[in-house]
């Protein structure tokens, strides 16, 4: 009694018996230990503390957000593999390397990881890097609010990843659909990781989303009018718009889920009243504007690189921006193509099918601009751009598959089947993945002070080519065979094992590309006295954030920058506009606070006592979170750490001096 | 010049390679979608390459155009003559044309997916002038129950259908939500506690069609395989008589205990069934908990049934 009320749910059975759980749980285990013991050997804990765990400022948080994003890439490779090393011997008589619940939580985890974790990481860690300096900006609107959303995202990947040492995880899918998602059919803690990881990272990501839209409404330079901002910021805006309008519909759906799973609701049960459907409308309500979260903003990187490797400004920019408005209108109103196989009416389906197609139009129109920007240019075929043109054909032909399954009929025959899974990779690997690897390269300076090295990131392209069109080429035919999505085991006589085993082909290669990138990067770093870009702009870059340091000063800019055209910074050189030459003057920073990931933590606990039933830990936990708020507003009423202008001055005119040198 | 003729040779030879391979492996492997053996399949596979074939009228061109200009503007194949216009960022009448063309295959499209959403609905008989046959099939944890009404029999796993006569499949679950897919006959729908779903076929060749369970329904979900069979009529009605005399009538009681897990279950019949099984299955979960039902009234309130409109209204429209 006392037991069950102290420890909830959790008790020895909770740590895994099972081979490979238990292997992947130790190497966790012993890996963050050894992290954590260097970390104290070396005395780093004042300097990780000072200058990292407590910063405010969006460049260090966004290199945080890099970092677990990479890890979680890692991780949700690792699935990726182990899927497909199973459905390669899983045939007829064999069983395959894994059991069917192994299995089953190892394909959620993938899904669930790959794209709250890893894609939306990377999307932040791009945002936070680069944006603020594209818009003359010092900052983003809100510094406190945005390391509190990357806190709050690094608990649920945290939470997630505890599933692999403390019970075990979700085995109902990326969306756990009820009625298995439910108690009756999941019973254990499993679904219950799903959703609080899922409840802390979604509401960072809210808050990310609104303190975006705000940053860019109301922290551009001056003169630059919303016409005037370059591309990436517009498809940023485009996408944390939908963030904002699509999050708290999942916030509320997983919240449902998990009342019907611990109070006995009835939501989304099948009996007594529930009805399963409407989680299906809900989650994907939220789903689909997801997949034009992540894939706007890459449009917008993608649009930066074009024009700066092809020396030419970006072409048909109206048009651009009128087609992302269109897309994150129109991605609200095609939730529905999700599920044509559900019943609807003949009507419902047409209409959702059209609504789906229309979308095909303004990111056709997309396309063509960037072909065009290219058009009459000079083309430089560095990495970023090898990423770009595999993005052009690929995502183009996924496109195509796309609009095949708009149709409502066609869709009755392939969905839920391989052809579908290699289409949604088609546009998120390529599409997003190629193009947040294009925006790294492209930016690496900025981010890092050093180039990334050419060569090794021209085979990591190719490499993650190759290796998409054999991993998912044999799914689209194999879709065609009839083969559905997330079998653990299948007959001999259906012959897939052949293609299978090529798609396992390509996910070996394609791991090849990751290990390739890392290499790439562990190169970099060792030569990045002779990759230093002292210019602040390597490339002979177009917008603003060109103007800056490599990296970018904590402040960004000493003098906040006027502005009067489209790719001012171009213009600036153009003109021979000499630097600033008004005194430097003390700035303003956002100051250090311990209290993000302090909430984050308690957002943490409060999700653990949640998923194994410790109610006096959540309610602990809540209650030193509220404290932790309140302590923040009213401690600290500036937030503001002061930069003397003496200081500016000294940082400036060493910088200025070196890029003097560069020239 | 030469280094570079050798590099696209070995880049030619694998992708001849690759589509040999490809070529063999299609010529000799089943692809149900395209080998259909049903009406509504016919129709998809159709659809499937007319869309392809305007997606090649847009996509081919546009493939050119891209390696035109990443070829020509390269800014190592540069010539005196090649043009450099850095400001050139507008054209009226470029982008006309790239919003305009998507227009015009989006809108035959669209129009294609209107028509071909209400001609093949799964939830409109194939056959006016023909009685459908109607075959209620129910996901079980982890194998799929056929009942035959109007033949008062049942089987697992294996359902026979006569060539060249519509059927009605009626489509239930009594636990997880699945989906009914038989690629071969056409189309798919989703399996749903409380709901009852349609998908209308009609099998246009004899043969055995593989049926691919298509949703996550928990831990037996790769071993519960099933088999549509079709058959002449003869040969149906001999496989009905055969069921018949398998002497296991399918009761509430014996339901219940078919209804308890169980993963790879070869095919059985059942000799009859109880009146009223496959509504009674559907609507045990529209009750509040606890309360029974009799059969009598959840006849009653068929109405109440389909989670969509009935059939018949379809059919008006």
């Amino acid at each position: 009694m006392v037991a069950s009320w102290l420890l909830g749910r959790l008790s020895w059975h909770a740590f895994p018996t099972a081979l490979v759980t238990e292997g992947a749980a130790i190497s966790i285990v012993v890996g963050v230990l050894i992290v954590l013991g260097l970390i104290t050997y070396f005395k780093k804990w004042p300097y990780l503390w000072r200058e990292w765990l407590t910063t405010t400022n969006h460049k260090r948080i966004g290199i945080m957000y890099l970092i677990v994003a990479f890890l979680m890439l890692i991780r949700g490779g690792s699935d990726a593999l182990m899927m497909r090393a199973q459905q390669a011997t899983s045939v007829g008589a064999h069983n395959g390397l894994f059991s069917v619940s192994t299995f089953q939580q190892v394909f959620s985890a993938h899904g669930t990881i790959m794209i709250f974790f890893a894609a939306m990481g990377l999307m932040f860690a791009i945002i936070n890097l680069v944006m603020p300096q594209q818009l003359g900006s010092r900052d983003v609107a809100f510094p406190f609010l945005n390391a509190t959303s990357f806190w709050l995202f690094a608990a649920g990947a945290v939470l997630i990843n505890l599933s692999l040492v403390i019970g075990d995880f979700s085995a109902a899918g990326w969306l756990a659909y009820p009625p298995l998602s439910e108690l009756k059919f999941s019973p254990s803690v499993g679904v219950d990781y799903w959703i609080w990881s899922l409840e802390i990272a979604g509401i960072g990501s809210l808050f990310s989303g609104i303190n975006f839209m705000v940053t860019i409404l109301k922290c551009r330079a001056k003169g630059m009018t919303m016409m005037k901002m370059p591309m990436f910021p517009w498809s940023v805006f485009g996408s944390m718009t939908l963030v904002a309008f699509a999050f708290p519909i999942l916030t509320v759906t997983l919240t449902l889920l998990y009342l019907d799973r611990t109070l006995g609701m009835h939501f989304f049960t099948a009996g007594a009243g529930g009805n399963a459907m409407m989680y299906v409308n809900l989650i994907w309500a939220w789903g689909h504007p997801e997949v034009y979260i992540l894939v706007l903003p890459a449009f917008g990187i993608f649009s930066e690189i074009v024009s700066t490797y092809s020396k030419k400004r970006l072409f048909g920019y109206t048009s651009m921006v009128w087609a992302i408005w269109a897309i994150v209108f129109l991605s609200f109103t095609v939730w529905l193509h999700h599920f044509f196989t559900m019943g609807s009416s003949a009507d419902v389906n047409g209409f959702f099918g059209i609504m789906t197609m229309l979308i095909a139009i303004p990111t056709g129109v997309k396309i063509f601009n960037w072909l065009f920007t290219m058009y009459q240019g000079r083309i430089k075929f560095a990495n970023p751009m090898i990423w770009f043109m595999g993005f052009v054909f690929l995502f183009t032909l996924g496109g195509v598959t796309g609009v095949l399954m708009a149709v409502p009929p066609i869709d009755f025959q392939v969905h839920n089947s391989l052809f579908l899974v290699a289409h949604f990779h088609t546009m998120i690997v390529t599409g997003v993945v190629f193009g947040f690897f294009a925006g790294l390269n492209y930016w690496a300076p900025k981010i890092f002070g050093f180039k990334l090295n050419e060569k090794l990131g021209k085979i990591a392209a190719y490499l993650w080519i190759v290796g998409f069109v054999l991993a998912f080429g044999p799914l689209y035919i194999l879709g065609f065979m009839g083969a559905t999505r997330r079998l653990d085991h299948y007959a001999a006589s259906t012959g897939w094992q052949p293609l299978f085993i090529v798609a396992g082909i390509g996910v070996l290669i394609i791991a090849a590309g990751v290990a390739t990138q890392i290499l790439q990067f562990l190169v970099s770093v060792l030569s990045r006295h002779w990759q230093r870009d002292p210019s602040g702009d390597y490339l002979n870059g177009r917008t603003l954030e060109w103007a800056t340091a490599s990296p970018s000063q904590e402040y960004n800019f000493a003098h906040l920058p006027e502005v009067k055209e489209r790719d001012d910074w171009w213009r600036m050189k153009q003109d021979g506009e000499p630097p600033s030459k008004l005194p430097y003057r003390a700035i303003r920073v956002p100051v250090n606070s311990p209290h993000p990931i302090i909430i984050a933590a308690c957002a943490f606990v409060a999700g653990f006592g949640f998923i194994w039933h410790i109610w006096w830990l959540v309610g602990l936990a809540l209650v030193a979170l509220l404290v932790t708020i309140f302590t923040h507003t009213l401690s600290d009423a500036s937030g503001e750490r002061i930069i003397p202008a003496s200081e500016v001055k000294a940082i400036e005119e060493t910088w200025l001096k070196k890029r003097e040198l560069a020239k | 010049m030469s280094k570079r003729i050798k590099k696209f040779g070995a880049l030619g030879l694998v992708l001849a390679i690759t589509i040999g391979l490809l070529a063999w492996y299609l010529s000799t492997h089943s692809i149900p979608v395209f080998e259909t053996g049903g009406v509504l399949a016919a129709k998809e596979k159709g659809l499937i390459l007319f869309a392809l074939l305007l997606a090649v009228i847009v996509v081919v061109p546009t493939f050119a155009l891209a390696i035109m200009i990443a070829v020509k503007y390269n800014e190592k194949n540069i010539t005196k003559k090649t043009k450099y216009q850095p400001d050139f960022d507008h054209s009226r009448l470029f982008e006309s044309i790239w919003w305009g063309i998507p227009i015009v295959i989006i809108g035959i499209l669209s129009y294609v997916a209107w028509n071909s959403s209400h001609t093949l609905s799964p939830y409109k008989s194939l056959a006016a002038d023909k009685k459908p046959l109607v075959v209620q099939v129910v996901n079980l944890d982890w194998k799929w129950l056929f009942i035959y009404p109007e033949q008062s029999i049942a089987s697992i796993n294996l359902a026979e259908i006569p060539v060249n006569t519509p059927v009605d499949f009626q489509v239930t679950s009594d636990t997880i939500m699945n989906s009914f897919w038989v690629p071969a006959l056409g189309g798919q729908i989703y399996a749903m506690p409380g709901m009852i779903t349609q998908l209308n076929e009609e099998a246009t060749k004899l043969g055995n069609f593989a049926g691919s369970p298509a949703n996550i329904a928990g831990a037996g979900f790769s071993r519960m395989d099933f088999t549509i069979r079709s058959a002449s009529l003869n040969d149906f009605n001999n496989w009905a008589e055969n069921a018949r005399m398998a002497n296991r009538p399918l009761t509430s009681m014996s339901y219940a205990a078919l209804a308890k897990p169980s993963e790879s279950v070869p095919v059985s019949y059942y000799s009859s069934v109880e009146p009223n099984l496959f509504l009674n299955i559907a609507m045990k979960y529209m009750m509040p908990m606890g309360s029974q039902m009799s059969p009598q009234n959840s006849a009653n309130r068929k109405v109440l049934l389909p989670p969509r409109r009935a059939p018949m209204m379809e059919g008006m429209n």
